[in-house]
C-alpha cells in the first residue's frame, strides 16, 4: 500500500476492484465503513461477481475477468475528456509534460520495439525525446499541448476506449460505467481525494502488472498519489507477504529491492552501473534521485552478510553473491524439473534434483496441478518444512484422477519437517500498510516441531560444516557468510531485527560538522540515512532501517497517540520507509509546499521544513527544490514508462485463454509478451470448445490451504465443502438444480463440486454475444482433516503469466460446465 | 445459563418475578446494522467458542448461508437473502438470533415454573435446571427461536451472552465484529444510533430505510438497521405477535385456570367452615 488500512477512513471514494476486500480482508474493511460513516464516502465495487463487498457497496458494475485494463483505460479517457483530472498536480507532479521520441509508436496492438521471435520488446524507442539517458537535450512543455508530450500520446491512447468500447469489452451496461466514471473523477482535484484497492484480482492475470500500472496512472491524473485518503493500495494475502517481499522473497531481488546481480555483471562496478539510473534534471525541479544512494546500501548489505571477510579489496564480497543467468521465479522452476532440464545456458544443464519448500504449498497453490504433481515425482529428494501434511508432502499418493505414477515408481524421497505456526513463534509481521508489527510467542510448537529460524539455522550450519570439511565448488560462497549470533542453531529474532536494522562499524561523523560524532562503532543507527558505502556500516535491509535503534525494538511500539488525526499512529510499530505513513507525501502539497486540502495534510512545508508525516522529501528542502517523487530519476510520477516489459503505456488484451477476439486489434488478442510453457503437459484451451469464462477467489470463512487441516474450531463447519457458482441462466440451460454435482473441465483437466445457483454471477453481452462466467473457490484439496476434502481448484488453471512479475493467471480462463 | 446476580422481572410459569426493584438496571440491546454487514460470520465462530458450543456438521447445499436455520448448538446464524430490489441486485445479510422481546412469547407459552426467565435488563434466558424440554416456548416465538436439543431434552438459544452481561462486557458477537455494524448498549442508546444511521441511508437514497424493533413483541432488545422497510426481504416476519392460541392460554386460560383454582380453595374452605370435616360412616350403617 502507498497509504494504510487506517487512511482509507479519509477517502471520499473508494474503488474496490480487482479484489474483494470484505471478504478477504474483513478487519481492515473496517475502515471502508469508517469512511463511509465518518464522510459518506462513496464506494464503487467492480468485480465480476456480485462480492461481499459489492453487498455492502453504494455502487456495483460488473465486469468480465481480465478486461480490467478496458474499463481503467475508459475512465481516464473520461476525466481527460471532461476536464475531471487535477490540472495543476499533473502539471508538477507527473510526466505528462515529457516530450517523447518520435521512434515511438502504437500500432494494431504492438508497440514499436516488439520482436517476433522472442515475444519481448526492445525498448529503446520508448524514451524521451533527445535520449536525456545519454546526456540529450530533451523537452519539456508544461502547456501539455506539445503533440508529443506524454499527455497527448496518452489522450490519443484512450481515445479508443469509448464508453461504447468498454461496454463492448467488459460487458459493464453503458449507463452503470458512466456512473463509476463520474464517481471516481469526482476526486479529480485539490478539494476531494479516492483510493484505489486492490488485491490477486488485479495481479492474477497475464496483464496484471499493467493492470495495476492503469490504476496507478488514474491516481496520478486525479492527483491522488501521496495524499492522506488516496493511493494506490494493493492488500497483501497473507499477514506477512509484504515481509517477505521485503527480505527478498523473490529471485530477483535482494533485501530491501536492491537487484540479484546477473551473471553479465563481474564487478560491483558493472552491478552498479547496471542498477542506479542516471539522473534527469532539467525539468522545472531537479530530481533527487535517491537511487544514487544505491552503494551505501549495497555495502552495508554485503558487510551484514559476510562481516569481517567483506573488504574494499574483494568489492566487499560482492563475488561471493549467487548471480542469476536467466528466470529463476517459481513457474520457471517446476517447468524445469518436469522437463528435466533447464531452460537456461541452451537447456543443456539437467532440471533441479533436489527441494526444498519452506511454508508454502505449491501443488496446492500452483496451477496445472497434474503437471505438479509430475514434476515434483522427477526429484531425487524434496524436504517439506510446514505445520501440516499438505498436498506438496503426500503428492505421491495423490488421487489418480491427478493423473501421477504409482508410488513405487516415484523415486523422489520426501522429507517432512514440522515446523512451529504463526502462534508457536514470536517476531514481525509486516502488514499490507508496510508496518513492521512485533508479535509475541503465544504457546510452544507441539511435538518436535521447531520455529523457523532454528530449521533454517541447522540446515545452513550443517551445510558450513560440509563445505568446511570438504571444499566443494565455490566454497567461499558459504564459509564466508557472519553468523555471529548469541545462538547460532536458534538466533533470537530481535537479534536478527538489529541485524536488519544496521550498525555503526566505527564511528560515523556528522556530515555537516565532521568534528561531531554521530553514533559510536557498535551502536544500532537510526535510519538508512546514516549508511555509508565505505564499510564502517552494516545494514542486513536498507528498507527496513530504523525499526530497532537504540532506542529499542520499534516494532514493538504500541502507543495509539495519532496527533494528525488523520490515523498515522507514528509511535505504533514501524512503517518502512522511514517510519513514513504515507508514501511520495510530497505530492499532497502544491507547488509553494502547501496542501492541496487543509484538512488532510500530508506534510506542508512551514517555511524552515516539512511537518506533518515524516516528509518524503530532504526535511529541510524548501518547495522547489527536488520533485515529489524521491525515488525516479525524473522526479515525477509517470504516466509513461519504459520501466515494464508489455510497454510504456498499458492496452487492453484478453487472457490467454481468450473467449472473443480482440475487439481493438484482432490480429494480436492476448498480450504478445506473456509468459507461457510449452511442455506436453501445458494444453491452452480454445473457445469453441471451453466457452465459458471462469474464476477463482477466496472465501472468508478459510486461510488458503490451511483451514482444511484444521481439527478443531468452527471454520470448516461455516463453510463446508467445495461449491461451483453458477449464473442462474446458464444453469436453468444446462437443467442444473442448486446443490446438485457439477463437472467443470478445463483444457488441463476436470473437477466435481456442488452447483451454488446465483444471480450474483450476471450473464454478460460481450460484442453481441453472450457470455457466460462461473468461479469457484480455491481452498480444498486431497490433503485435509476427514471430511474436508476436496478437488484442487488448479487442476484446472493454466501454467501461464505476467511477462513482469511471472504470477500466473489464475483469474481468468476457459471452462466447459455439465451435470456430474 | 440462569444468572445468579441479576434480578428477574419476569418468570415463567408464575405470576411473579422476584425483582425487588432495589437496583435499576437500564434495558440493554444489542444494534445490528444490516447495510454495514458483510456475512464474514466472525459473530458466528465467536459465539460458537464463547458459548462452548458443540460443532455442528454442515454440508455444502449451494449457499454461502453456513446451515438453513438455527439450531439447539447453533445460536447465531447470518442469514444470506439474494434478491431484486426495484431491478437493483441485492445480498442482504442478517444476524439471526434470539431477538429478546419485551413480551416475549417464548416466556409466556412456557408451562415450567422459572424455566424461562426475563431479566430486570431485558434478557430472556433458558433457565435449563428447570426447563422440562417440553417445547412450548417454540410455538410462542414469532422468530422460531428456541430450540429442542435432543442430548441434554432442554431447550437452547442465544442468552444475549448473560454471563458477559452481568460483568458489563458486550457480548461475544459483538466483540468479534469487525466492519462495526454490531454494538451494544442501553437500549436507549442503541436505538438513537439506530436512528442516527436510518438517517444516513435515508440521506445516501434509501428512502424508506427503517428501524427494526417491532413493538408487536413489546420492542425488542435487537435492534436492527434495514435499508429497505421491507423485513420480509431479511427473512423477518414483518408484524411479529405472539401468537393468539399462547396469549388466549396465557391471558385468558391460565389466569381463569388460576382462579379456578382458588374459587376451589374458598369453595372447600367455605365448605369446612359451614360443615365442618366430613366424617367418617359408622359401622353400622356399613352392617346394615
Amino acid at each position: 500500500m502507498t497509504n494504510g488500512w487506517v487512511d482509507i477512513k479519509n477517502a471520499d471514494v473508494i474503488l474496490a476492484m480487482g479484489g474483494n476486500p470484505a471478504e478477504n480482508h474483513p478487519v481492515g474493511f473496517k475502515w471502508f465503513m469508517e469512511a463511509r460513516r465518518g464522510r459518506n464516502a462513496k464506494i464503487v465495487a467492480v468485480d465480476p461477481r456480485f462480492t461481499r463487498t459489492a453487498a455492502v457497496a453504494d455502487m456495483y458494475a460488473p465486469i468480465r475477468p481480465g478486461t480490467d485494463i478496458a474499463f481503467l483505460l475508459g475512465i481516464i479517457r473520461y476525466a481527460i475528456e471532461t476536464g475531471r483530472y487535477h490540472g495543476d498536480y499533473v502539471k508538477i507532479h507527473t510526466n505528462a509534460p515529457y516530450v517523447v521520441s518520435d521512434k515511438f509508436t502504437f500500432n494494431d496492438g504492438l508497440f514499436s520495439g516488439f520482436d517476433d521471435k522472442t515475444h519481448s520488446y526492445a525498448k529503446d524507442t520508448w524514451a524521451y525525446d533527445g535520449d536525456p539517458a545519454k546526456g540529450g537535450a530533451y523537452l519539456v512543455d508544461s502547456t501539455l499541448q506539445h503533440p508529443r508530450s506524454v499527455f497527448q500520446l496518452l489522450k490519443q491512447h484512450v481515445a479508443r476506449y469509448t464508453p461504447e468500447t468498454v461496454e463492448r469489452i467488459c460487458g459493464t451496461p453503458k449507463d452503470k460505467y458512466l456512473k463509476v466514471c463520474e464517481i471516481v473523477t469526482s476526486t479529480g482535484n485539490a478539494q476531494r481525494v479516492g483510493t484505489i484497492t486492490y488485491a490477486l484480482g488485479w495481479t492474477q492475470h497475464s496483464t496484471g502488472v499493467q493492470i495495476i500500472r492503469a490504476g496507478a496512472m488514474l491516481q496520478l491524473l486525479l492527483g491522488n498519489v501521496g495524499r492522506p485518503g488516496g493511493g494506490v493500495n494493493a492488500f497483501r494475502g497473507h499477514s506477512n507477504i509484504q515481509g517477505a517481499t521485503d527480505t527478498a522473497g523473490n529471485t530477483e531481488i535482494l533485501p530491501g529491492y536492491l537487484k540479484t546481480p546477473t551473471g553479465t555483471q563481474p564487478t560491483l562496478a558493472d552491478y552498479y552501473t547496471a542498477s542506479i539510473p542516471l539522473t534527469l534534471n532539467k525539468q522545472a525541479w531537479p530530481s533527487m534521485n535517491y537511487w544514487q544512494n544505491y552503494p551505501k546500501f549495497m555495502v552495508s548489505m554485503l558487510k551484514s552478510l559476510y562481516g569481517n571477510a567483506s573488504t574494499k579489496d574483494n568489492d566487499w564480497g560482492y563475488g561471493w553473491l549467487p548471480k542469476i543467468d536467466g528466470n529463476y521465479s517459481w513457474m520457471y522452476i517446476y517447468d524445469d524439473m518436469y522437463r528435466g532440464s533447464s531452460m537456461r545456458a541452451g537447456g543443456k544443464e539437467p532440471g533441479p534434483e533436489g527441494f526444498i519448500t519452506f511454508g508454502m504449498n505449491p501443488v496446492g497453490l500452483g496451477p496445472n496441478s497434474k503437471k505438479m504433481i509430475a514434476a515434483l515425482s522427477k526429484l531425487k529428494w524434496m524436504v517439506v518444512v510446514e505445520n501440516s501434511e499438505i498436498e506438496t508432502a503426500t503428492f505421491w499418493k495423490a488421487p489418480s484422477e491427478y493423473g501421477g505414477a504409482s508410488p513405487a515408481q516415484i523415486p523422489t524421497e520426501v522429507f517432512m519437517l514440522p515446523a512451529a505456526n504463526f502462534a508457536e513463534k514470536d517476531g514481525t509481521f509486516t502488514n499490507s500498510a508496510r508496518w513492521l508489527q512485533w508479535k509475541w510467542k503465544a504457546l510452544d510448537p507441539p511435538g518436535q516441531a521447531k520455529a523457523d529460524q532454528e530449521i533454517v539455522s541447522r540446515i545452513f550450519l550443517a551445510v558450513q560444516a560440509l563445505y568446511k570439511k570438504e571444499g566443494g565448488a565455490l566454497p567461499d560462497a558459504v564459509l564466508n557468510v557472519s553468523w555471529a549470533y548469541t545462538n547460532p542453531v536458534n538466533p533470537d529474532l530481535g537479534e536478527v531485527l538489529k541485524e536488519m536494522n544496521g550498525k555503526a562499524l566505527a564511528d560515523l561523523k556528522d556530515p555537516k560538522d565532521p568534528t561531531k560524532v554521530v553514533k559510536t562503532a557498535g551502536q544500532q543507527i537510526d535510519g538508512f540515512g546514516q549508511l555509508m558505502d565505505d564499510g564502517t556500516t552494516s545494514c542486513g535491509n536498507w528498507l527496513h532501517s530504523g525499526v530497532y535503534t537504540e532506542a529499542g525494538n520499534n516494532a514493538q511500539r504500541r502507543n495509539n497517540a495519532d496527533p494528525t488525526g488523520l490515523g498515522m499512529f507514528h509511535n505504533w510499530a514501524f512503517s518502512w520507509p522511514a517510519n513514513r505513513r504515507v508514501m511520495y507525501n510530497r505530492a499532497s502539497a502544491d507547488a509553494d509546499g502547501k496542501p492541496w486540502d487543509a484538512t488532510r495534510v500530508g506534510i506542508k512545508w512551514n517555511g524552515e521544513k516539512w511537518v506533518g508525516d515524516v516528509p518524503d522529501m530532504k526535511p529541510d528542502a524548501p518547495p522547489g527544490t527536488f520533485g515529489a517523487f524521491i525515488m525516479l530519476p525524473e522526479g515525477v510520477g509517470r504516466l509513461f514508462s519504459a520501466a515494464l516489459a508489455d510497454g510504456p503505456f498499458p492496452e487492453h488484451y484478453e487472457a490467454v485463454e481468450a473467449p472473443a477476439p480482440n475487439l481493438l486489434h484482432p490480429k494480436v488478442t492476448s498480450n504478445p509478451t506473456a509468459l507461457k510453457f510449452a511442455s506436453d503437459k501445458d494444453s491452452i484451451g480454445t473457445a469453441d470448445k471451453f466457452p465459458i469464462v471462469c474464476t477463482t477467489y477466496r472465501l472468508t470463512e478459510h486461510f488458503h490451504y490451511w483451514t482444511k487441516h484444521q481439527q478443531a474450531g468452527v471454520l470448516n463447519e461455516l463453510s463446508p465443502g467445495f461449491f461451483v457458482e453458477i449464473p442462474e441462466g446458464l444453469a436453468g440451460e444446462k437443467g442444473i438444480a442448486n446443490g446438485s454435482k457439477v463437472k467443470v473441465s478445463s483444457a488441463r483437466g476436470s473437477i466435481e463440486g456442488t452447483a451454488m445457483v446465483t444471480k450474483r454471477l450476471p450473464a454478460l453481452n460481450i460484442d453481441g454475444k453472450r457470455i457466460w462466467q462461473i468461479g469457484f473457490p480455491i481452498h480444498w484439496g486431497y490433503a485435509a482433516a476427514e471430511g474436508h476434502t476436496g478437488p484442487l481448484a488448479n487442476f484446472l488453471t493454466a501454467s501461464v503469466g505476467d511477462p513482469n512479475t511471472w504470477t500466473p493467471e489464475y483469474k481468468a480462463f476457459l471452462v466447459t460446465l455439465e451435470k456430474a | 445459563m440462569a444468572s445468579q446476580t441479576l434480578e428477574i422481572k419476569r418468570s415463567s410459569a408464575s405470576m411473579w418475578g422476584t425483582s425487588t426493584g432495589i437496583r435499576s438496571l437500564p434495558t440493554v440491546a444489542k444494534y445490528v446494522d444490516t447495510s454495514t454487514c458483510i456475512g464474514c460470520k466472525a459473530c458466528e465462530a465467536a459465539c460458537q467458542e464463547w458459548n462452548d458450543l458443540k460443532r455442528v456438521p454442515t454440508s455444502q447445499d449451494g449457499s454461502y448461508q453456513t446451515m438453513p436455520e438455527l439450531q439447539a448448538d447453533f445460536w447465531n446464524l447470518i442469514k444470506f437473502n439474494e434478491t431484486e430490489v426495484d431491478g437493483e441486485l441485492n445480498w442482504l445479510m442478517r444476524k439471526d438470533q434470539c431477538m429478546h422481546c419485551a413480551e416475549p412469547g417464548c416466556l409466556a407459552a412456557c408451562p415450567a415454573p422459572g424455566a424461562i426467565v426475563q431479566y430486570a435488563n431485558g434478557i430472556v434466558d433458558v433457565n435449563p435446571d428447570s426447563c422440562i424440554g417440553c417445547g412450548y416456548c417454540a410455538t410462542g416465538c414469532p422468530f422460531d427461536v428456541p430450540k429442542f436439543h435432543a442430548k441434554t431434552g432442554k431447550m437452547a438459544k442465544c442468552t444475549l451472552c448473560v454471563d458477559r452481561a452481568e460483568v458489563g462486557l458486550e457480548p461475544a458477537c459483538v466483540k468479534a465484529c469487525p466492519t462495526g455494524c454490531l454494538s451494544y448498549g442501553s437500549k436507549d442508546d442503541m436505538v438513537a444510533l439506530g436512528i442516527l444511521r436510518v438517517k444516513q441511508l435515508k440521506d445516501a437514497g434509501f428512502k424508506d430505510a427503517m428501524l427494526y424493533d417491532p413493538q408487536g413483541v413489546g420492542g425488542t432488545s435487537v435492534v436492527t438497521v434495514l435499508k429497505y422497510n421491507r423485513p420480509e426481504l431479511y427473512s423477518l416476519p414483518a408484524d411479529p405477535h405472539v401468537p393468539w392460541g399462547v396469549k388466549v392460554w396465557k391471558q385468558v386460560v391460565r389466569p381463569l385456570g388460576v382462579i379456578a383454582g382458588f374459587l376451589t380453595i374458598f369453595a372447600a374452605f367455605g365448605h369446612y367452615t359451614k360443615y365442618g370435616p366430613k366424617e367418617p360412616p359408622s359401622d353400622e350403617g356399613r352392617a346394615a
